[in-house]
């Protein structure tokens, strides 16, 4: 029987899925129910100098129907008391001793301050602190969150100040409003961090109401860039995820992965490229806490069917599949086949191939129904048609080597072999 | 118990004629319908509608919340895409092509979607259409059904001045007056011809029948041209002893009775027998048991696979509790004091293909009798044939023959619908109407 159960820098939690900073885990309620119906641990909401929050907050894409793809919000840290936070942390880790309980924290800018809220956290009997650097809206206009995480000076810098404070593992969480997350995370592993969390949320407009003209979220008829996360960006999060765990120095703290995880399979996919601990928001926010339990299920159910018995016999694996383009194997061609007994006719490969690709479905036509096939020596292998078949397996692609032998572009170009003619 | 009226309560009629496919309740419940709709290339759903609707343009339309553009393409391509959406047998058109019956999976509801996309625009009369400046030419259509008000829309939006002569009190043809009230009711049939003539440019003359208040000398005379949608008339004689009893109707004559008259004055037999089985028969005998008849059954001289109606219609009529008699052909009618008392059938065996291509029916010698008190004779409808003879219309046994889809062998008259097919769909009708238009444009601008 496999087991999810994690152990993150001496952190344990029976499963990886903690619940990430953000409203779900800004009060003893929450967090209460989000323990009982099964979740791993949780990051309590960002602690600091008070707030004072606005309406409203949030704002989604949606698409095709589906609610949620994208959402948005200008929701600030924890806008509650200080003193109150801290004791219902005390007594949720009484009520829970098995849960990771990791609070975010984003002090005034000033070494004191940092020292002091640390000081107050470690008291609560709290197995981890997550520093954000990461907060993309208000907090950033106080020199506080991205802006720290976007410099990595400053982030070396407050990185250095906690590890003077802190006894208790350290995790920095990274901004994505960067060209890149390795220089700020480089900096803060050589500061001392213990480990890194990534992605926060990416700073962003979710579109405009076409009667008042006003972006969304709305608030007294203006709006300002809010913090895009859920489903649309977990391939964001999983390049910057997989830039961490390629990087020499950044791969030598564990990373907790964090942007659109959704589903177990999503999960997987995070431990795949390097994560070994999870967070989850969106999807909580947007169905409950009920959804730990498929994560749980569904991720087990596919670690029995391949062999693994605890996440750490995969976490990673992934890593090395991620290379350079010039290191592929331009001998590797594979061209579309459509299965003629699958196909529905909906010519949707074909139009795809027609108007934006390369001209390699041919029609045959039929009243009602065209039939559609693959001209081989014209398809160039790209994909389209099978990611828009609305049929599993209709269209798949079959490998057609150019040659046997690996060959690279660098080689390619030093044999002085001819590029296309078309 | 003999043929009578006032069978049921009115609650009874209420629940029975209300409408058997309802519309969409609600956005979401329409959205959720249109969203899953996989917007094919060169759509099958396309091809099987006569009028060529551009189905995944308008049903994509309501997903982007632009339901004004989406009545627009329906509207473009059939005028009557509001009736249409009511009345098809889209399980043979549009519905039947889509391709998740492929994957065993419900087609698209495409009729509903197309109702939701088309009833406001209908009701509120919103302008969908801008038409062209006259051009000066007069246009004269006989028929305010399907074909006449369909070419007449497009002829109107082309800036043709168009004059409808119409023999009833209301437009709509057999949309109006020929189909079954629990699929179109009479004041969505008044708004649709409302909404038709809201473009302007179309006057409908009501009560004037060719061959009776006006001729086609007049017509070819005051106008520039002439297009006939006259459609067909009553239905055809069974031609055997005891049609002349009383209790022998005339599906048409009763269809369009329970579309004229309050449902309780409309009066129905206690047994009745419905020969055909085209939809028509269905609608004929659908209704017989919806009027309080105790045993309603069909009669049809082929095999159920021969049957005209498709299975949805068959099923609708057998969830009534109709009965089938299938190879079953009327072969003499006995009264009792001149009132219908019992149909005597030759029962029927099916031969090799005959001239329309199905098994031919031959008695096997064998009779079967049915105690029956009401006869409704619904084995397709006769052409006008003495009419269009008059006025020396090429024709087949009265089905005016037409050139290139719609041109008569009288020059400057044009003809569609019914009354050139013999009894199609409403939505053939439409694209006749379009048919007759395109062709009178050219021959106006050449003449």
């Amino acid at each position: 029987m496999a087991s999810l159960e994690t152990n993150f820098l001496g952190i344990k939690s029976p499963n990886p899925y903690w619940l990430a900073s953000a409203p779900p885990t800004d009060k003893k309620i929450n967090v209460l129910r989000a323990f009982e119906a099964g979740w791993g641990g949780v990051v309590w909401k960002t602690l600091g100098s008070q707030v004072k929050n606005v309406s409203s907050r949030y704002s989604a894409i949606n698409f095709h129907g589906g609610k949620v793809m994208g959402f948005n919000n200008i929701e600030l840290i924890s806008d509650r008391p200080l003193d109150i936070n801290l004791k219902e942390i005390v007594e949720v880790i009484k009520e829970f001793p098995d849960r990771a309980m990791i609070v975010s924290l984003m002090a005034d800018n000033n070494k004191q301050s940092w020292h002091e809220l640390i000081k107050k956290v470690e008291d609560t009997g709290a197995h981890g602190i997550e520093l954000n650097f990461g907060c993309p809206h208000g907090m950033t206009e106080r020199g506080m969150g991205a802006a720290v995480g976007q410099d990595p000076e400053i982030a070396k810098m407050v990185v250095e100040w906690v590890m003077e404070a802190a006894h208790i593992p350290v995790i920095t969480k990274l901004t994505p409003n960067v060209h890149s997350v390795v220089p700020t995370g480089k900096a803060c592993v050589q500061a001392g961090t213990n480990a890194l969390s990534l992605i926060n949320t990416i700073q962003s407009v979710t579109g405009i109401d076409l009667d008042t003209l006003v972006p969304n979220p709305y608030v007294g008829g203006k709006s300002v860039f809010g913090g895009y996360c859920g489903p649309a960006v977990k391939p964001i999060a999983l390049k910057f995820l997989a830039t961490i765990s390629q990087n020499e120095i950044t791969n030598k703290v564990p990373v907790s992965g964090i942007g659109g995880i959704s589903t177990w399979k999503d999960a997987a996919e995070f431990l795949l490229l390097g994560a070994s601990s999870l967070q989850v928001c969106t999807a909580a926010m947007t169905h409950g806490f009920r959804i730990i339990e498929d994560l749980c299920e569904g991720l087990l159910s596919w670690m029995e069917e391949k062999g693994y018995n605890t996440i750490y016999d995969f976490i990673g694996k992934s890593v090395p599949t991620l290379t350079h383009w010039e290191d592929l194997d331009i001998n590797y061609h594979h061209v579309a086949n459509i299965n003629q007994d699958k196909c529905i006719h909906c010519g949707l490969c074909y139009i795809a191939c027609e108007d934006t690709s390369h001209q390699s479905i041919s029609i045959t036509q039929g009243n009602p129904y065209n039939t559609y096939s693959i001209k081989e020596e014209e398809c160039v292998g790209c994909n389209l048609c099978q990611l828009i078949c609305p049929v599993e397996n209709c269209i798949t692609m079959i490998e057609h080597r150019v040659a046997p032998e690996y060959l690279n572009w660098k080689e390619f170009q030093a044999r002085g072999l001819p590029l296309n003619d078309h | 118990m003999p043929i009578k009226n006032k069978r049921l309560s009115e609650e009874q009629y209420t629940h029975n004629f209300s409408e058997i496919h309802p519309p969409f309740e609600n956005k979401e419940a329409a959205l959720v319908e249109a969203t899953r709709c996989l917007f094919c290339y060169d759509a099958p759903c396309i091809k099987g509608c006569p009028t060529r609707i551009n189905i995944p343009k308008f049903i994509k339309q309501i997903t982007t919340g632009n339901i004004q553009g989406s009545a627009h393409t329906i509207f473009i391509s059939n005028i009557f895409g509001g009736g249409c959406s009511r009345v098809c047998p889209v399980e043979k058109l549009c519905e039947g092509n889509c391709v998740y019956n492929l994957l065993e999976e419900k087609p698209i509801e495409i009729a509903r979607l197309q109702r939701w996309a088309t009833d406001k625009i209908i009701n509120n009369k919103t302008r969908v259409f801008e038409r062209k400046p006259s051009i000066g030419k007069k246009v004269a259509i006989v028929g305010a059904g399907p074909a006449g008000l369909s070419c007449a829309h497009v002829l109107s939006r082309e800036g043709v001045d168009v004059t409808v002569f119409e023999k009833e009190s209301k437009g709509g043809g057999l949309m109006t007056f020929g189909i079954a009230a629990y699929k179109v009711t009479p004041e969505f049939c008044a708004a649709e011809v409302d909404f038709i003539t809201s473009i302007g440019g179309i006057e409908i003359k009501y009560n004037s029948e060719l061959g009776k208040n006006i001729t086609l000398e007049e017509l070819q005379k005051n106008y520039d041209a002439v297009y006939l949608g006259i459609g067909v008339g009553l239905a055809n004689k069974l031609n055997i002893p005891g049609e002349e009893l009383e209790g022998v109707v005339d599906a048409i004559k009763f269809i369009y009775d329970i579309r004229t008259n309050s449902l309780a004055n409309i009066p129905v037999g206690n047994k009745v027998a419905v020969i055909g089985m085209g939809m028509t028969a269905i609608d004929a005998a659908t209704q017989s048991k919806r009027l309080g008849a105790d045993e309603v059954t069909m009669i049809y001289r082929r095999s159920e696979s021969e049957k005209n109606c498709t299975q949805v219609e068959l099923d609708i009529a057998l969830l009534d509790g109709c009965k089938m008699q299938w190879l079953a052909s009327p072969k003499e009618i006995i009264g009792e004091n001149g009132k219908v008392k019992l149909l005597v059938c030759d029962v029927m065996k099916l031969g090799l293909p005959d001239h329309t291509g199905k098994p031919a029916p031959t008695p096997t010698g064998e009779t079967i009798r049915l105690e029956v008190d009401m006869v409704i004779k619904a084995t397709g409808q006769s052409p006008f044939v003495d009419l269009v003879n008059t006025y020396g219309l090429e024709n087949i046994k009265g089905k005016i023959s037409v050139k290139n889809k719609s041109q008569t062998n009288i020059n400057g008259v044009y003809a569609g619908g019914d009354a050139v097919n013999g009894g199609k769909e409403v939505v053939d009708a439409v694209q006749a109407g379009k048919d007759g238009a395109s062709a009178i444009l050219s021959f106006l601008s050449d003449s």
